[in-house]
């Protein structure tokens, strides 16, 4: 029988049965759906994850305290006392790979303006953050190299502490707020970031130079981290290998001692980030996986019954020349018909849940069309897998014994 | 080439059941001219049956030769016995066998969806012809349960006849009819074997058998009479012979 013939002959063996053919494709239609929802909900969450990442400066460099010596108290990374002013000339003087850097000391307090006040953390920095961290000044100006030299009482506010520090909408800009005890002159105001991935505030922050920061607040000469740049994202690696080596030698580390400090690119955090997203992705795309399965165990049943029940149809095509391979196709293309039907439903209902998912919960997704092609390819195999014994069953048939069936 | 439709010698099936072996079939022969309209009679047991598979190529004979329109039935494979039927046979069977829910034009086509060599228009006029011919018309889109028992196995020879067959083959055509109905049945039988149809018709009625050209009476497996008919009723005239208080 001719191929187009058999779509059609399966085409209208479904059309007879629709509740029957309906209910049989529900397996499918809700395995594709959700293996293409969650699909889209993990790769959506990947790229957010990414985008913030990179917001922040794809090719930053963080450098921390680290302390790896065994047995007694271990302390917090920020709290050890490794690095310092020496670190970070150092390094802008070595490092051909660093295009800025920025130590930052912080302090977190009470800002206070009037009778306004507000917690938040002030960072002490070096003008050069603000590249680094992808930040930039929407109103004012940011501090010079001579505030840091003179550690000059200036700061820049993020939005939030704008906003909570002078509730009324004054322009804060020249107005004298304090930080703990000590007043700062508002020279800027920094362009608001928004919540970060992680649901930081990324504008509830003050800036100022970390001198300022060091000498009146935190009266250390120690900086809790150092932001660097590198010149490139592909450069990042090797800026890493270079200021391990340049701050082992201004730590004087013997070869045999650990590091005192941990240096971590956005790259191996991006990577962190998705590596336990992609596991997330992986195990509901298993879970929606197993009900693609069930529905494809389904097609099963139905088809033996169906193929019970026509056993008379097959002994009368069989008689009148219909060969094994014509009844074998006949049922096979019938289950490939109802799981690749219910593949198109799923793939339909899914990209709807995908699109209404961000509106309703909020979390991002991305429809990939791999995901799509994948669900669709298992259906069809699917189909093939389980459709195959039913209808070989069918094409064994006895010829005398199916026309005489009860 | 002979015009000898079906040339069957010593024809014997064996089944075996378990240790035991049936022997349904115990050394058949006989053969059957272009034209003829045969019945084939014999009580239950006879091995009337396991000689109409044997005839419809749904079996193979255990021993003997069996020679349809020149063609060794026993040395075809499963495939190649399809596509035999599906060009030389037209099965007619007691309980119509229609595809339910398929219109009867559609029933009609079946057999020569088969057949790769006809595309849908021809398959499409063929049809109608062989409805016409069985005169069924205006009833192609009608669907089997809309139809009389009588009509649906004029549906039923009609897809007989769509594929052009050598020969007819009818398994009590008439056991599910009135006697009424089984005369017009007969009828359009008588009508196409004498247009030259061969028609091999297997029944128990004698009433039926009058009807045909020959008949062959099997009996316990073997043949036990195979005469000509002298005498042919014609079912045109029985049907008129029929009080009319049998009217529908």
């Amino acid at each position: 029988m001719k191929f187009i013939n058999l779509i059609r002959l399966a085409i209208k063996a479904l059309q007879r049965n629709k509740l029957r053919a309906l209910l049989t494709m529900l397996g499918i239609i809700i395995g594709v759906a959700s293996v293409i929802t969650m699909m889209s909900i993990g790769e959506g969450s990947k790229q957010s994850i990414n985008a913030s990442l990179a917001s922040m400066g794809s090719n930053m460099i963080t450098i921390m305290p680290y302390s790896n010596e065994p047995g007694g108290a271990r302390m917090m990374g920020s709290s050890l006392k490794t690095l310092t002013i020496k670190d970070v000339d150092a390094l802008k003087k070595n490092a051909v790979n660093i295009a800025e850097i920025s130590p930052l000391a912080s302090s977190s307090g009470q800002s206070i303006n009037g009778a306004a006040n507000w917690p938040t953390s002030i960072q002490g920095v070096s003008p050069e953050y603000l590249d680094i961290r992808k930040l930039s000044v929407k109103e004012g100006i940011i501090f010079s190299e001579q505030d840091v030299r003179s550690s000059a009482k200036v700061c820049l506010l993020g939005k939030t502490v704008v906003d909570n520090l002078f509730p009324n909408g004054e322009d804060p800009i020249g107005k004298i707020i304090r930080f703990g005890k000590i007043p700062f002159q508002v020279i800027g105001v920094l362009t608001p970031k928004g919540t970060s991935n992680f649901g930081q505030d990324q504008d509830d922050i003050i800036i100022a130079p970390y001198t300022t920061v060091q000498k009146r607040i935190l009266s250390s000469i120690y900086f809790g981290q150092i932001y660097a740049s590198a010149t490139s994202e592909a450069a990042s690696d090797a800026a890493v290998a270079e200021i391990t080596s340049i701050l082992r030698e201004t730590h004087r580390l013997r070869d045999a001692e650990d590091n005192d400090f941990q240096v971590r690119t956005q790259a191996e955090l991006m990577t962190m980030m998705n590596s336990t997203s992609s596991m997330m992705t992986a195990l509901l795309t298993a879970v929606a996986s197993i009900s693609l399965v069930i529905g494809g165990i389904g097609i099963m049943n139905i088809m033996y019954v169906s193929v019970t029940e026509r056993t008379r149809e097959i002994g009368l095509r069989m008689s009148i020349g219909a060969r094994g391979i014509d009844i074998l196709l006949q049922f096979l293309i019938e289950a490939i018909v109802i799981s690749v039907t219910g593949g198109v439903i799923g793939v339909i209902l899914g990209i709807s849940a995908a699109l209404i998912v961000p509106a309703s919960l909020n979390w991002p997704t991305v429809i990939s069309e791999f995901s799509i092609v994948i669900s669709f390819l298992v259906c069809a195999i699917t189909g093939i897998f389980f459709g195959y014994y039913p209808a070989l069953k069918a094409s064994k048939l006895d010829p005398i014994e199916a026309l005489r069936y009860e | 080439m002979s015009n000898k439709i079906l040339q069957i010698e010593n024809v014997k099936r064996e089944f075996k059941m378990g240790t035991e072996t049936v022997r349904a079939l115990k050394g058949v022969s006989f053969d059957v001219d272009s034209g003829e309209f045969l019945t084939i009679m014999g009580s239950s047991g006879s091995g009337k049956t396991t000689l109409l598979n044997m005839l419809g190529c749904l079996d193979k004979p255990t021993e003997g030769t069996y020679m349809l329109d020149n063609v060794n039935v026993k040395e075809l494979t499963r495939d190649e016995l399809a596509k035999l039927r599906n060009h030389k046979i037209g099965f007619v069977f007691q309980s119509y066998n229609l595809l339910p829910r398929t219109s009867a034009l559609e029933n009609v086509e079946l057999p020569l969806l088969y057949n790769p060599t006809i595309g849908t228009k021809e398959r499409t006029e063929r049809a109608i012809a062989a409805l016409q011919a069985v005169k069924l018309d205006g009833r192609f889109d009608h669907m089997p349960n809309q139809l009389s028992g009588g009509q649906q196995q004029r549906v039923a020879i009609a897809r007989a006849l769509v594929n052009e067959p050598v020969m007819i083959l009818a398994d009590e055509a008439t056991g599910n009819l009135d006697t009424r109905t089984s005369y017009e049945i007969m009828s359009l039988m008588q009508e196409l074997n004498q247009n030259g149809k061969t028609i091999v018709f297997v029944t128990h009625e004698p009433d039926i058998a009058a009807f045909s050209t020959r008949t062959v009476m099997l009996r316990d497996g073997k043949v036990q009479k195979d005469s000509m008919n002298k005498h042919i009723r014609w079912a045109k005239e029985a049907l008129a012979s029929l009080p009319a208080t049998d009217d529908y």
